[in-house]
């Protein structure tokens, strides 16, 4: 009997357990998912929570109901693994040896490594919508919010989801025209790159829906300082390090992200910001063959998105029952992934890519399927019927099909071939 | 493909003035690149960052990025913008003769 032990059940802990239950009989294989807690959040969802458009507490749901019978749950703090004996110590006292480790614990916002970000503008004049208490307070600032400067900004990447702060302000565009108070906001989106996304083809879409909706764009700003201007509550300003200003009347920040504490707790285990080297490709960890990752806890170059996690759960599932089996590991993960954007006024933007092809137009996942990169009614109610399948389809580890790991080529059009043009 | 000439040797670069090949990279030509960035003189400080940012691109095939550098090169994220005000995973990458660190997505 091998013990598979995973960390984390949130999106990839959870669909990568359900898929390797179904695959091992219960005298193959014991699988464990340890968690600190019992509440899964579906993450997509708290973009629309500030915005009045849905609840935090119905985002939630039990983490351990989402686990197939016959996968064990334990809740506990994890202390730290020690990779060299094949073991992960709980805070409780408790220790799990393992035949196989899977870290699922994802990335936490890190809001107190940014000087005066937590100060006496937290939660009065700045908020983050990446958590369900930060959404539902910015939620209220915004009911009260009646003009101004509100700016929109990513202290550094990695983030989660790198298109949501963008759907932010397309929806705050919206949100506020809808109350007949947009001409009294400026609205202003601060990035660390040197384009509204990270990809030239997207980032040229998505800066030109930025200008259409008069949103301004600032570029390549760091930001090293929150400081408050007056009195909490009067506003305060962004300072980058190389000492530009941007002030603001109210400020939805994404701050640093990192990996799970314990994993700098754990010899060998996690690079400097927290998050665990893998070859992208096979998804094994770099510190020892029975160690794996997925997720937004690997130190992949792909998004740290639900869709990452989805199409990394299919490959890896393989790739740890090859490792069991002593076999060759399959190093089939692209790097694909999936991403709906809310561009407002009811529709959406979709785009489709993978380690080496950017997001392209076209469309998804054929040339009859979902429009690439164009804002569309269709693409906006994906996005809305995607939350049911979240919980019915992706977390109990199903195909879903049609939509396979790997990134499908056809239907997107590409870029002519520099060398075509001498 | 482009060629630059540093220290009287040639060496291939891409549009953005990175070495393609971080081989043809001698320390002598570093000074010569940071004046074509804007900074005049370099000082051990400076050289604190472009010895580390090889030492990274070595073990990891990668620079770093500024995150990464202030946690790890023992110079702040203040002063590493004060020593390459331009962007300093840029910047000292450039004069460190190694590639663009790649941007996160």
């Amino acid at each position: 009997m091998k013990r598979i032990v995973i960390l984390g059940g949130g999106t990839g802990g959870t669909l990568l357990a359900n898929r390797l239950r179904r695959a091992y009989r219960p005298e193959a294989a014991e699988i464990v998912v340890v968690d600190r807690d019992d509440a899964h959040v579906y993450q997509p969802g708290l973009l629309f929570v500030p915005f009045g458009r849905a609840e935090a507490r119905r985002l939630t749901r039990p983490r351990w109901r989402q686990l197939r019978s016959g996968i064990s749950h334990c809740q506990a703090r994890i202390d730290y693994v020690d990779v060299e004996k094949d073991r992960v110590y709980l805070q409780n006292g408790n220790a799990l040896g393992y035949d196989v480790l899977i870290v699922a614990t994802g990335a936490q916002l890190l809001p107190e490594e940014t000087d005066g970000l937590t100060g006496p503008v937290w939660q009065r004049d700045v908020f983050t919508f990446y958590t369900p208490e930060g959404a539902e307070s910015l939620r209220r600032a915004l009911d009260r919010f009646a003009g101004g400067h509100l700016v929109v900004g990513i202290v550094d990447m990695p983030i989660k989801c790198p298109v949501a702060p963008l759907e932010f302000c397309f929806l705050a565009d919206d949100y506020f025209r809808r109350r007949g108070i947009r001409d009294r906001v400026d609205l202003t989106y601060v990035t660390p790159l040197d384009g509204a996304f990270t990809k030239p083809v997207a980032s040229r879409h998505l800066g030109g829906l930025l200008a259409a909706k008069g949103i301004e764009l600032v570029t390549e700003f760091s930001t090293g300082t929150v400081q408050a201007t007056g009195e909490p509550g009067e506003g305060g300003r962004l300072v980058s390090f190389d000492d530009r200003e941007v002030p603001f009347d109210l400020a939805v920040i994404v701050p640093l992200h990192g990996g799970a504490n314990y994993v700098g707790r754990s010899p060998g285990l996690g690079d400097e910001l927290g998050f665990i080297p893998v070859d992208p490709h096979t998804l094994q960890a770099k510190v020892k063959p029975n160690v794996f990752a997925l997720g937004d806890a690997t130190d992949a170059p792909a998004s740290k998105a639900g869709s990452v996690a989805h199409f990394e759960g299919e490959v890896l599932a393989g790739n740890v029952r090859r490792f069991l089996a002593g076999e060759a590991l399959a190093a089939s993960f692209d790097g694909h992934t999936n991403c709906f954007i809310e561009t407002g006024g009811g529709r959406a933007l979709l785009i489709d890519f993978n380690y080496d092809t950017e997001p392209l137009t076209g469309h998804y996942p054929s040339r009859l399927g979902l429009p690439l990169l164009r804002p569309s009614r269709l693409n906006h109610l994906g996005k809305l019927a995607f939350q049911p399948l979240y919980w019915h389809g992706l977390l109990p580890g199903r195909d879903i099909p049609g939509i396979s790991p790997a990134m499908p080529a056809r239907g997107k059009n590409r870029p002519a071939d520099p060398a075509g043009h001498g | 493909m482009p060629t630059a000439t540093y220290a009287g040797h040639d060496v291939s670069v891409n549009d953005e003035g990175f070495l393609t090949d971080p081989g043809q990279w001698t320390e002598e030509m570093a000074p010569q690149i940071a004046r074509s960035e804007g900074i005049a003189e370099l000082t051990p400080r400076h050289w604190q960052v472009i010895r580390f940012m090889r030492a990274q691109y070595q073990a990891k095939g990668t620079g770093p990025t500024v995150r990464v550098l202030g946690k790890t090169s023992g110079v702040t994220v203040k002063e590493l913008y004060q020593l390459f005000p331009k962007g300093p995973a840029k910047v000292a990458a450039k004069i460190a003769g190694i590639p663009k660190p790649r941007g996160c997505i």
